[in-house]
């Protein structure tokens, strides 16, 4: 197992979807969803399949320019979103129109949402002080564990997860929403829990493997943990893959970034969070000794 | 002594059977009655439809002087919710200057609001020398003749006055100054050392004061061992049950009941799916120890639910969610137990000996592993809101629950499956070779 010596592949690997992310986002921004924009979503129960050009053409004299999708497991539900935040009379209003048009019952307004345009920022900017709260509580806990260099290392791939995640949603268009949120934080979570099993061994091997290199002490570490790295991963999978497959709209929107973190969690443990580790201790290491020693990578 | 291992396995498993049927059915002894989950558990307003309306304070205040405010305008909508007679809802202060009202069971997001903002009816009752009138009674309970009603009330606050602590202090406006003063003379005339002038805010008593003297200026003042915040709050609801501030609707949601009970029947499809699929997996993979652990996963599931009906907790999407990731997380405290015993097998020691180390081992790294995820789950708890909350409680449960039947559970019936001789093979453990 040679995964701590081709770091350079790793990283390099890591800093490519990163830096393709931060592109994307910058020449074509996130797709924020209305919870972070502002504005409303309506979810009606047609009844049938109505085609959405026919519910453009009825709502077309409210100017609001909205995307309206099907939803439901037989397509008879449809979903109007507006980045304008609809207040609730103007709600009614609308919905009133489609229920005559189509002789639907009041019951047919199975779902609403409105979100101020202020609320949003303050989404996000709640979110990011608890990833951060929740990375600093982390961190002292493993140096008070561990040691330092295992601390800064867990955080490093932690913020890598996070980025890759943001990048995977600025690539694919995905609408970031407040499920965004309890996915970058479900990282927070998982992505460290496997990266400590990672260190866990490699603190054993450390006092086992006196006279063995820091890259070779790594490599044995994972490749003791591997198998348990996949195996987990794959459990956790099957359970969020059957949630996704087969749950509802607002499920699935839940699923796929957990997916997404659960599969990144597990590759920063391994490919990111050890290399980084090997190169901290090894620059720790020469650092110490007066002359300096090429250590053997 | 090999009798007894095998007994443990198997009140283990039959307690394992018997959460599961106790999950499913409830139970019923004498008199004693425990409803099965489905029954017994909450279940959020995502689920089981109804309206969410968060509302903004329009005010520029900081500090304790905000937070009297947010009091003073939660109990009012707090009051005009109670009117509407459902079943819980749930009003809490969201950041500084937010209300979350959370209405389950509401199908029109517009009655809703219609009703929480609507005017209150504000009565003053001069209550009759034969009877008292108390807090919350309503008009039928006493007896007594209505003076006026809240239009002549001009103001209401509240004050501090060294002798009687915190008041609060009203001011009647033209006619009811003079209604007010006959009043209060009659009351004061009355046996003891006066009657009582009781007020009401849409029927119920909020305060009934006895009248000492008559009050000739309109100028009232209620003092009856106060708190600054019942007296904020007394004084609030008098001024006709105004709210204090100006509310801006910033956010609302409708969930309709068969949209939340479709997310909640497929996400429970989709557990059940996902659960017998990682049960397939352990089994085929880890054999012996992947029966034992599936059925402490089995254990661990009903127990995370029972743990939420015991803490009254609400079981929201995100918070089946929470579960899900938790059921990985449990698996995953299996798996590096398997993992380290395989390993200690493969080091050639017998297999009670890999089994004692291989816990031992593992069991530090699950501690340090689930301790620093529930340090995040914390952080979550704190400073989420909503559904972020209800993802971080079942999270947080889980994690305990995990490693309870981790360390408890898969390591006594593991230990006491040796007992059986035809598990009794290194194979069936895994071991290769």
């Amino acid at each position: 197992m040679k995964i701590t010596q081709n770091y350079k592949i790793w990283f390099a690997i890591s800093l490519v979807v990163i830096i393709a992310g931060l592109a994307a986002t910058l020449f074509m921004g996130l797709n924020l969803g209305i919870d972070f924009t502002g504005g409303t979503m309506m979810q009606i129960e047609m009844g049938k399949t109505v085609e959405v050009s026919e519910i453009d053409k009825l709502v077309d004299e409210f100017n609001l320019d909205p995307d309206i999708i099907h939803a439901g497991a037989e397509k008879t539900e449809i979903i109007m979103k507006t980045k304008e935040s609809l207040s609730n009379a103007q709600r009614t209003e609308i919905f009133s129109k489609i229920k005559e048009s189509y002789g639907l019952e009041d019951s047919a307004f199975i779902g609403a949402e409105q979100f101020g345009p202020s609320i949003g920022s303050e989404i996000q900017n709640r979110a990011m002080v608890a990833v951060l709260l929740a990375s600093v509580g982390m961190f002292i806990y493993i140096i008070f564990r561990f040691e330092m260099i295992y601390g800064i290392s867990s955080i490093i791939a932690l913020m890598h997860d996070v980025l890759i995640l943001v990048s995977v949603y600025a690539i694919f268009r995905i609408p970031v929403n407040s499920s965004f949120i309890a996915a970058v934080l479900t990282i927070v979570g998982y992505s460290i829990n496997d990266t400590i099993v990672v260190f866990d061994r490699v603190r054993e091997n450390v006092t086992k493997m006196e006279k063995a290199t820091f890259t070779e002490i790594a490599n044995t570490s994972l490749k003791q943990t591997i198998t348990r790295s996949i195996n987990t991963s794959l459990t956790t999978l099957l359970v969020i893959g059957a949630l996704f497959v087969l749950g509802v709209e607002s499920i699935k929107e839940f699923a796929f970034p957990l997916m997404a973190g659960v599969l990144v969690g597990t590759y920063s443990s391994i490919f990111i969070a050890s290399p980084i580790w090997v190169l901290f201790k090894t620059a720790q290491k020469n650092k110490k000794r007066s002359y300096p020693v090429k250590e053997q990578v | 002594m090999k009798r007894n291992k095998f007994s443990v396995f198997m009140i283990l498993t039959v307690l394992i059977v018997g959460c599961v049927l106790l999950a499913f059915n409830g139970l019923s002894l004498g008199s004693m009655r425990i409803d099965s989950v489905s029954d017994s558990i909450k279940l959020g307003l995502d689920i089981e439809g109804g309206v969410v309306v968060i509302y903004e304070a329009q005010t520029d205040q900081t500090g304790t002087e905000l937070a009297m405010t947010m009091e003073q305008s939660i109990s009012v909508i707090s009051k005009r919710v109670n009117e509407l007679g459902l079943t819980e809802p749930i009003i809490t202060r969201q950041g500084d200057n937010r209300i979350r009202i959370e209405l389950p069971g509401v199908k029109n997001i517009q009655e809703a609001v219609d009703s929480i903002g609507q005017t209150a009816q504000l009565e003053f009752v001069l209550v009759d020398a034969t009877n008292q009138a108390g807090s919350d009674m309503t008009r039928d309970e006493f007896t007594g003749e209505a003076v006026f009603t809240g239009e002549l009330v001009k103001d209401a606050s509240y004050g501090y006055s060294e002798q009687y602590g915190h008041t609060v202090q009203l001011e009647m406006d033209g006619d009811g100054k003079e209604l007010f003063r006959e009043a209060t003379l009659k009351a004061s005339q009355m046996t003891n050392y006066g009657g009582q002038i009781a007020i009401l805010l849409d029927g119920k008593v909020i305060s009934a004061p006895f009248a000492r003297e008559q009050i000739p200026n309109g100028q009232a003042v209620i003092n009856g061992n106060f708190t600054q915040v019942e007296a904020a709050n007394l004084a609030a609801l008098i001024r006709g049950g105004a709210l204090p501030v100006e509310l801006k609707e910033i956010q609302s949601s409708l969930i309709g009941p068969t949209l939340g009970k479709n997310a909640l029947d497929s996400a429970l499809n989709a557990a059940q799916i996902g659960f017998i699929l990682v049960i397939v997996f352990m089994v085929f993979y880890y054999r012996v120890p992947g029966v034992v652990a599936s059925l402490a996963l089995i254990l661990y599931s009903c127990l995370v639910l029972f743990t939420m009906i015991g803490f009254g907790a609400t079981l929201t999407l995100p918070g089946v969610a929470g579960i899900v990731l938790s059921v990985g997380m449990a698996v995953d405290a299996n798996v590096i137990i398997f993992e380290r015993i395989k390993e200690e097998l493969g080091n050639g020691k017998t297999l009670r000996a890999s089994i004692d180390s291989g816990f031992s081992r593992a069991l530090r790294t699950i501690f340090d592993a689930n301790i620093t995820t529930f340090i995040a789950a914390i952080v979550l708890f704190y400073f989420g809101e909503g559904p972020i909350k209800g993802f971080a409680v079942t999270l947080m449960i889980g994690i305990v629950i995990s490693m309870v039947t981790a360390v408890v559970v898969t390591k006594s019936m593991l230990r006491s499956s040796i007992a059986l001789n035809a598990f009794n093979n290194k194979k069936l453990f895994g071991a290769r070779g």
